[in-house]
């Protein structure tokens, strides 16, 4: 399988900070792709460099093997979208759902837009009754999902998941994931995950990278994860920590 | 209408769950408008200024003389008295009827300033909030100096360069008066052009022009109408006293600021000559004032769950 996603030595400097130092990642076409990491560790970062978000020095970035510049075209957008972690601050507070959907659309002038909107909130569980709500008028769930339609109305091949689920409580955490899950079989999307949690990972994703402060520190398979098969102390220390707190007495 | 009719259409404005893109705006106006006539001042404040589009359409009904031609001979300067409520002036004028056409420039003179600045200071405090960098700090800088100025002395250097006349004072007052709204939209836009929405947007592709007319202004407009209704009050102000200094309206237009001025001769004798003029303006301005105030209620973002 080709790459859908190639990185190769990636830098991106905040005000004279490197919150990347020099990341390579590759991610093959229809696969799930995890990042984990302490908070600070420059995951997020890496997701926003590649949807163009963070000014990114030097390094390359190729999208199904195409280059990209320091801007991103219209093309790439319809290629790649990206769900945010936080789904009470990425509605637009005064713009109903269907306004928010109507967007993309409109943007990349398509004219079926009625139809889109329809099969968009249906695939990721709203009926039509949730169509001219605003956002303050959806839980943080269905705000999430709206996030989830509105990325995929543009119908990209590559998911850009921020924390998708951190902001939400544990019964709605697992139907937004597996609503991913099931999207992802369903169009045969790549996704590139962000997480701290191992546990969401591990069920999410085929292969991941573990960060820490702004570099890559290994490569692993969710198998390797699981059956505790890593090579480096960090990564270890991050798995004690994932165990949660342990009684010993 | 009875009971349940009325019952029902609340509900449906108040519906949870929209069926189409009217009833989702309707059901939005309709909140905004329960907050701000839940607040009895504001209230008086939206009769008043609406008894003035009343009174300023209506003129011509409503005005027992001419406001412009008097009786020189019979009835000067007379007491307020059945015949003439609010009394004449030195020309025989029924100031009544000069003070209901008058409200017509008032609400020319608020009209075409709001119209003039607002959208001015729109433009520029979101384009130089969103875009950053060496056009905000330019446009800015712009906005500095037309800050530094004191308002009534450039509005009387642009009077005097251009010639007296309503619609110079109009100007004057409008280039004067958009910076603050400038301000007041950038500093909102500010504090937007971070937000994971607007990077949504981005992400899908928009231009930097689609984001801040569509995305950006919107949000920035309920600050600007508050802020320009309470304005209001200021702009009549300054329309008044350029007319009160002779370089706004011009005899014999009925405007109130010029009405003081030439009642100010006799305002010990006769103070009904200026009395009423400037007690429209009181009125006018206390009703901008209130409405400025229960807008702010009803529309600031930051109060309830808007």
């Amino acid at each position: 399988m080709n790459a859908a996603l190639s990185i190769d030595g990636l830098e991106v400097v905040f005000d004279r900070f490197r919150a990347l130092k020099g990341v390579s990642l590759e991610v093959k076409s229809g696969e799930s792709f995890g990042l984990v990491g302490e908070s600070g560790s420059g995951k997020s970062t890496l997701l926003r460099a590649i949807a163009g978000l963070a000014p990114a020095v030097s390094g390359t970035i190729a999208v199904n093997g195409k280059r990209l510049g320091t801007r991103r075209d219209k093309a790439f957008y319809r290629e790649v979208q990206m769900v945010f972690q936080d789904p009470y601050g990425s509605l637009h507070p005064r713009q109903t759902v269907d306004r928010l959907l109507q967007e993309p659309l409109a943007i990349h002038g398509f004219a079926d837009s009625e139809k889109r909107i329809q099969r968009a909130l249906d695939e990721v569980g709203l009926g039509t009754g949730f169509r001219f709500r605003y956002s303050h008028q959806l839980s943080g769930g269905q705000r999430q999902r709206v996030a989830i339609a509105r990325a995929l109305i543009l119908e990209p091949s590559i998911l850009l998941l921020d924390e998708p689920t951190s902001a939400l409580d544990a019964s709605v955490q697992a139907e937004v994931l597996n609503l991913l899950e099931e999207i992802r079989r369903r169009r045969k999307l790549t996704f590139l995950m962000v997480s701290h949690d191992l546990a969401i990972i591990t069920h999410m994703c085929e292969r991941l990278m573990v960060m820490q402060d702004g570099e890559a520190v290994e490569n692993l398979t969710a198998a390797q994860l699981v059956g505790h098969r890593v090579t480096k102390d960090y990564t270890r220390n991050l798995l004690r920590a994932s165990d949660g707190f342990v009684r010993t007495a | 209408m009875s009971v349940e009719a009325i019952q029902s259409r609340r509900d449906w404005l108040l519906s949870e769950r929209p069926a189409s893109r009217m009833q989702a705006r309707l059901g939005r106006a309709y909140v905004a408008w329960r907050r701000f006539s839940a607040n009895r001042l504001a209230f008086l404040g939206l009769l008043i200024i609406i008894a003035l589009l009343v009174v300023a359409a209506l003129a011509d009904v409503l005005a027992p003389y001419s406001p412009t031609f008097g009786d020189l001979k019979g009835s000067r300067l007379l007491a307020p008295s059945a015949a003439h409520w609010f009394g004449t002036d030195d020309l025989g004028r029924d100031i009544l009827s000069r003070v209901i056409f008058g409200s017509r420039w008032t609400l020319y003179v608020v009209i075409l300033v709001a119209i003039i600045a607002a959208p001015i200071g729109l433009l520029v405090g979101t384009v130089a909030g969103y875009a950053g960098g060496w056009i905000d700090a330019i446009l800015m800088r712009i906005t500095d100096i037309f800050l530094a100025f004191p308002k009534l002395i450039l509005a009387l250097a642009f009077v005097a360069a251009l010639g007296p006349g309503i619609e110079n004072a109009v100007l004057a007052i409008a280039i004067t008066s958009w910076p603050p709204y400038a301000r007041i939209a950038r500093a909102e836009t500010l504090t937007v052009r971070n937000s994971d929405y607007i990077k949504a947007v981005q992400l899908m592709g928009a231009s930097p022009f689609r984001i801040v007319l569509r995305h950006i202004m919107p949000l920035c407009i309920s600050s600007l109408i508050i802020r320009v209704t309470l304005d209001m009050a200021g702009i009549i102000l300054t329309a008044a006293g350029l007319g009160f200094l002779g370089l706004g309206a011009q005899p014999p237009l009925p405007e109130w600021g010029a009405m003081i001025a030439s009642g100010r001769r006799f305002v010990l004798d006769q103070w009904w000559v200026a009395g009423a003029p400037g007690f429209a303006i009181l009125i006018v301005s206390l009703g901008f004032n209130l409405l400025g105030d229960g807008l702010r209620d009803a529309l600031d973002p930051r109060s309830g769950d808007q």
